[in-house]
């Protein structure tokens, strides 16, 4: 049975034939992949409809003039179709001088914010995690315990710490124990002083004043050099993972022709790992973007207007500005301030999204050539 | 440098080469992390006080402000038991999930790139300001409860009917309403799930092909084959994203117990609260995390 099987499967029978001939197991394998395809493809569109859905759902409310929205009539097709909305988003956040032209301002600061704070980032996470995938030194283990806790231990838990660091920005934070400004201290509440950040340091000493450096962008940007910025631990690892996995054979070649090591990593291991880097760069830029968390902390709105600092505090902005407009105290109803956020989260997420359509194959396909050789 | 002791130098130079690579993240870490932690437990057990011009004072206070976080705060308590309810259950749904989207975008089938960069869009909208924004509307929630009870009244809301179907019926309702909490955060899951998606998918592919070869020529079927070949050699990357998305929960904008500590400390300048709000909620995390990957080590360890 199974010799006449093997001889006539080759030949250009149709497919019942095979089929009667194989017992029902041709016929039963094409409908289980059959019924595999519809299902996937049944779940791909669910899942994929629901992630779209909110995004097409925002657009068309976005067009729809205010007395749309109270219209029960009126679920996803807008009415009356306008523009308008825009504007006054454009306003609200910093993108459009009131009354006055476009200046695209927030979004600008944002661009560069993110961009400079995303290539501070990968040039410091580069070197970190090189470090940690090609050289032996003591306590690395430690040292490497230390990149896992700065990915588990919330920046919430020191938000207050650095404000105050940052706000009273001082270095060598050391002189109270020597007795400067240390009327009626103890001697141990001088060492103290040493930890809890209350000591004075030596801008204090000359200037008699701390610096804030809330106001401005050097403390971030101190932060990321540092690798302590948003999420820099995840970068070390999975940069970690990807040198790893190169050979070592190309650096002891390099080595033996007489290559430096900073010229073996800058010629040889960073061409090598580039769209690796490249992907680290972009989640880095797009996570910058739509943070608050750290702008927030480092970059208040009134020194530098980001977007997302800008929407957030859209709510707040909104009551006066339509009072503004009207000369009365305006309660914005509940759905004009969906809508007009909505709005805003669209103008945050589309650069996003046209940036990734024309990087995907970087985010995506050089993330998975990574891949975790565990 | 010279004759016998060459390999040693050898190693100690690449030790301090090794050292000089990883600096900046070490002085990272003591100046941005180790201090910054310190200082702030000192601040969370002391009362700060904000001197203008001389940056701020702090007197020690014990415990006090742990006990006002714990049992004075009218909030903190009750937001920190749900948050952790919900975590429990959105990880457990955000790795299932991941899991089979992942095996599933690896297949070979027509649109898998149109698919994968639908599934990494989450990535970018579940961002930073991006979610949070949408939930602190209360026209956000008003319009969920009128979707819900219009569809109740068609008659088309499909999980609560089976729910009820279910009760009705007898069957034990504890776990499912778990389940059905899940299938009803279904969207907060997928939007929670991008950067898992790709994990997965990393992992998925560093699978070599000769090995599902093998299995088949052996006369495994794709059922068998998932679970002897697939997923034990994925399951490392369960714990990789279990911490993750324990950490992404803890820390997301959306989270109220974050919204509290924030506007304790913008709004009411309580630093030493917000403090031992933080760590407190640390320290939960801290629980939560090491809890999972005990069990989920214990678990790989026996699939393998």
């Amino acid at each position: 049975m199974s010799k006449n099987n093997t001889v006539f499967i080759g030949e250009n029978k149709n497919f019942w034939d095979r089929n009667r001939r194989s017992g029902g197991y041709l016929l039963k394998k094409r409908i289980g992949q059959i019924a595999v395809s519809v299902i996937r493809a049944l779940l791909l569109f669910g899942l994929c409809f629901m992630i779209i859905q909110p995004l097409l759902t925002r657009f068309s409310m976005s067009l729809m003039k205010e007395q749309d929205l109270y219209d029960s009539t009126i679920i996803l097709l807008p009415r009356n179709v306008t523009l308008d909305n825009y504007r006054i988003v454009a306003e609200l956040t910093d993108l459009k001088n009131i009354g006055g032209g476009w200046t695209f301002n927030a979004l600008l600061n944002t661009l560069w914010v993110s961009a400079l704070i995303s290539m501070l980032t990968i040039i410091s996470t580069t070197l970190v995690s090189y470090g940690f995938a090609r050289y032996e030194f003591p306590l690395k283990k430690f040292w490497f315990a230390c990149v896992v806790a700065v990915i588990i231990i919330p920046p919430q838990t020191i938000q207050s710490a650095l404000y105050m660091n940052f706000a009273n920005f001082d270095v060598l934070k050391i002189f109270t124990l020597f007795g400067a400004n240390a009327e009626g201290l103890s001697f141990g509440q001088r060492v103290l002083s040493l930890f809890d950040g209350t000591g004075t340091g030596l801008i204090q000493l000359i200037t008699g004043n701390t610096l804030n450096l809330r106001a401005n962008i050097s403390a971030y940007a101190m932060m990321s050099l540092t690798c302590m910025g948003l999420k820099n631990g995840l970068y070390i690892y999975m940069m970690r993972q990807y040198f790893q996995g190169i050979p070592t054979s190309l650096e002891e070649a390099a080595y033996v022709d007489g290559c430096g090591t900073l010229h073996t990593f800058v010629r040889i291991m960073l061409p090598d790992a580039l769209p690796t880097i490249a992907s680290c760069f972009l989640f880095s830029f797009v996570w910058q973007w739509t943070d608050i968390f750290y702008t927030r902390l480092f970059l208040p709105i009134t020194s530098i207007s980001t977007y997302s600092n800008q929407m957030a505090s859209m709510v707040t902005k909104m009551s006066r500005y339509f009072s503004a407009d009207s000369s009365v105290a305006v309660v914005v109803p509940n759905a004009r301030q969906q809508q007009l956020i909505s709005i805003a989260v669209l103008i945050c997420a589309i650069p996003l999204v046209i940036l990734y359509i024309f990087t995907q194959r970087t985010f995506v396909e050089s993330l998975a050539m990574s891949g975790s050789k565990e | 440098m010279n004759g016998g002791r060459k390999i040693v130098t050898m190693q100690k130079r690449r030790a301090r080469t090794g050292y000089l690579f990883i600096l900046p993240f070490i002085i990272g870490f003591i100046l941005f992390m180790a201090r910054p932690m310190i200082q702030s437990l000192i601040m969370s057990l002391s009362d700060v006080k904000i001197v203008p011009g001389q940056g701020y004072q702090m007197t020690w206070i014990g415990l006090d402000n742990f006990h006002t976080a714990l049992s004075v705060d009218p909030y903190f308590n009750r937001y920190i038991t749900d948050e952790i309810g919900r975590m429990v259950i959105n990880t457990i749904a955000t790795l299932v999930l991941s899991f089979v989207i992942a095996v599933i975008l690896n297949q070979d089938f027509k649109g898998r790139t149109l698919a994968r960069a639908i599934f990494f869009l989450p990535v970018i909208l579940s961002s930073g300001v991006l979610p949070g924004i949408e939930r602190q509307n209360e026209f956000y929630d008003m319009m969920a409860g009128v979707a819900e009870s219009v569809e109740g009244a068609a008659g088309v809301n499909i999980s609560a009917s089976l729910q009820n179907l279910l009760s009705v019926s007898g069957v034990g309702s504890g776990v499912f309403d778990v389940v059905f909490q899940m299938i009803d955060a279904i969207y907060d899951i997928v939007m929670a799930s991008g950067i898992q998606i790709i994990i997965f998918l990393t992992g998925l592919q560093a699978i070599s092909p000769s090995l599902y070869e093998a299995a088949d020529v052996e006369g495994c079927t794709a059922w068998e084959s998932f679970w002897k070949i697939t997923f034990p050699m994925v399951s490392p990357l369960l714990l990789v994203n279990s911490i993750y998305t324990i950490v992404d929960f803890f820390m997301k904008n959306d989270n109220r117990v974050m919204e509290r500590i924030t506007e304790v400390m913008y709004k009411d300048f309580r630093f030493g609260v917000s403090s031992a709000m933080s760590w407190i909620y640390f320290g939960v995390a801290l629980v939560f995390i090491l809890l999972s990957s005990f069990i989920i080590s214990r678990a790989v360890k026996s699939a393998q």
